[in-house]
């Protein structure tokens, strides 16, 4: 498949994904994970650092771009957007682990490049231990209707919270999480 | 965390994203900012006088006009700035001309006026206030502007805090130009547009610590 055939085909999924469409936003963020993937162990390994925190990269960017959704102007492309903040979370990565990251030999790198099998790959990112860090109506919030796949009306039923209270908890807490998953010691 | 995981995670109940919501964001920030600027420009100086005089109400419409133009190219760029992967350079282009525009009908006048006045037009009687007013109206928008860009998702800090700076800046000089719009085009061009581009430095000094996600 060509780039531009990707682009309109990435798109068509990311304006589903905004209007509600749950089945294609999981299908733009598996299709775009592998191009993350890619782009960020290509990086890592150009620059002699560890490819193996190419997966946490990964998971930060996925949950930036869909915490960030908002900020995706439906009539440009899609795939500067993407990049823009794959590049915008390369950064700052970089810039965290400044002095502490640079010492990994090269030849690590490599064998992680090797090992190359989507399904099965992990980050050393920890859900459990992210969320012990959110407050308890954040916390609860993404547990109900992102973990437990709640409705937000059971979750706002079973918890006598509001509606909206647990649309905004649930928004909030992922931006928190977003930030935990980039400012946590490596 | 397996990566699927997570996507799985991200993908349940899915919430849908309003149309215009960054841009609604920013503008409500913009409302807030200026509302809390014109509050305080009542507080200070109370309410402006009934019958401003004819030549210095034409000063103010040219001040007003700099000003909120500037407000309103520079909240378009900021909207822009918050979204990733988006330069908007022609909205830069015209920040560019607006401030060209003071400065060559600043040099014009100062021209065609002897040389001995123009200390007396350039240094008007409140060029002082200038200084101090309009970074301190700049104050509340700024931070209202900072509040709407963290909700954005800006890449380049310096440069989107810069232009923060520059709205804030030029929303406190509007406000502050309701009471005090100076005595002379070169008067507005140095204590207008100095304080404001001094607020756009400011901005693009704090945007990587205050902008940052």
């Amino acid at each position: 498949m060509n780039a531009r055939s990707t682009e309109l085909d990435l798109q068509r999924l990311m304006l589903a994904g905004l209007d509600g469409d749950a089945a294609a936003h999981k299908a733009l963020l598996t299709r775009l994970s592998a191009h993350l993937r890619a782009y960020f162990r290509t990086r890592l390994a150009r620059i002699g650092m560890a490819a193996a925190d190419a997966e946490d990269l990964v998971q930060e960017t996925l949950i930036a771009l869909h915490t960030r959704r908002h900020t995706y102007d439906r009539s440009q492309p899609l795939t500067p957007w993407v990049y823009a903040i794959a590049r915008y979370r390369l950064v700052d990565y970089l810039r965290r682990s400044k002095g502490s990251a640079m010492d990994v030999p090269i030849e690590e790198a490599e064998e992680v490049l090797a090992d190359d099998n989507p399904s099965s790959v992990e980050s050393s990112l920890d859900l459990d231990q992210l969320m012990a860090r959110l407050s308890p109506k954040a916390r609860q919030a993404i547990q109900f209707v992102k973990l437990d796949g709640l409705s937000v009306s059971e979750a706002a039923a079973r918890s006598g919270m509001s509606q909206s209270a647990i649309k905004v908890s649930v928004h909030r807490g992922l931006r928190a999480l977003s930030r935990l998953a980039a400012e946590r010691k490596r | 965390m397996k990566t699927d995981d997570l996507i799985d995670v991200l993908a349940t109940n899915l919430e849908p994203i309003k149309r215009g919501e960054l841009r609604n964001t920013v503008m409500i920030a913009l409302a807030i900012g200026a509302a809390a600027a014109f509050c305080l420009v009542l507080a200070m100086f109370g309410l402006p006088a009934a019958a401003p005089g004819g030549e210095f109400s034409a000063l103010k419409v040219l001040a007003l006009a700099f000003t909120l133009g500037l407000v309103a190219a520079g909240a378009s760029l900021l909207i822009r700035s918050a979204r990733p992967g988006e330069p908007g350079r022609k909205l830069l282009v015209l920040i560019g001309l607006l401030f060209f525009a003071i400065f060559l009908a600043a040099l014009v006048t100062l021209v065609l006026t002897h040389p001995a006045a123009w200390g007396g037009i350039v240094l008007g009687p409140q060029w002082a206030s200038c200084l101090v007013c309009i970074p301190l109206f700049a104050v509340a928008p700024f931070a209202s502007l900072v509040w709407a860009l963290r909700r954005g998702a800006p890449t380049n800090l310096v440069r989107t805090g810069a232009i923060a700076g520059l709205v804030a800046g030029a929303l406190g000089a509007a406000v502050f130009a309701i009471h005090h719009s100076g005595g002379s085009i070169p008067f507005i061009a140095f204590w207008y547009a100095g304080p404001i581009l001094a607020c756009a430095v400011v901005g693009a000094l704090l945007g990587p610590r205050l902008l940052r996600w």
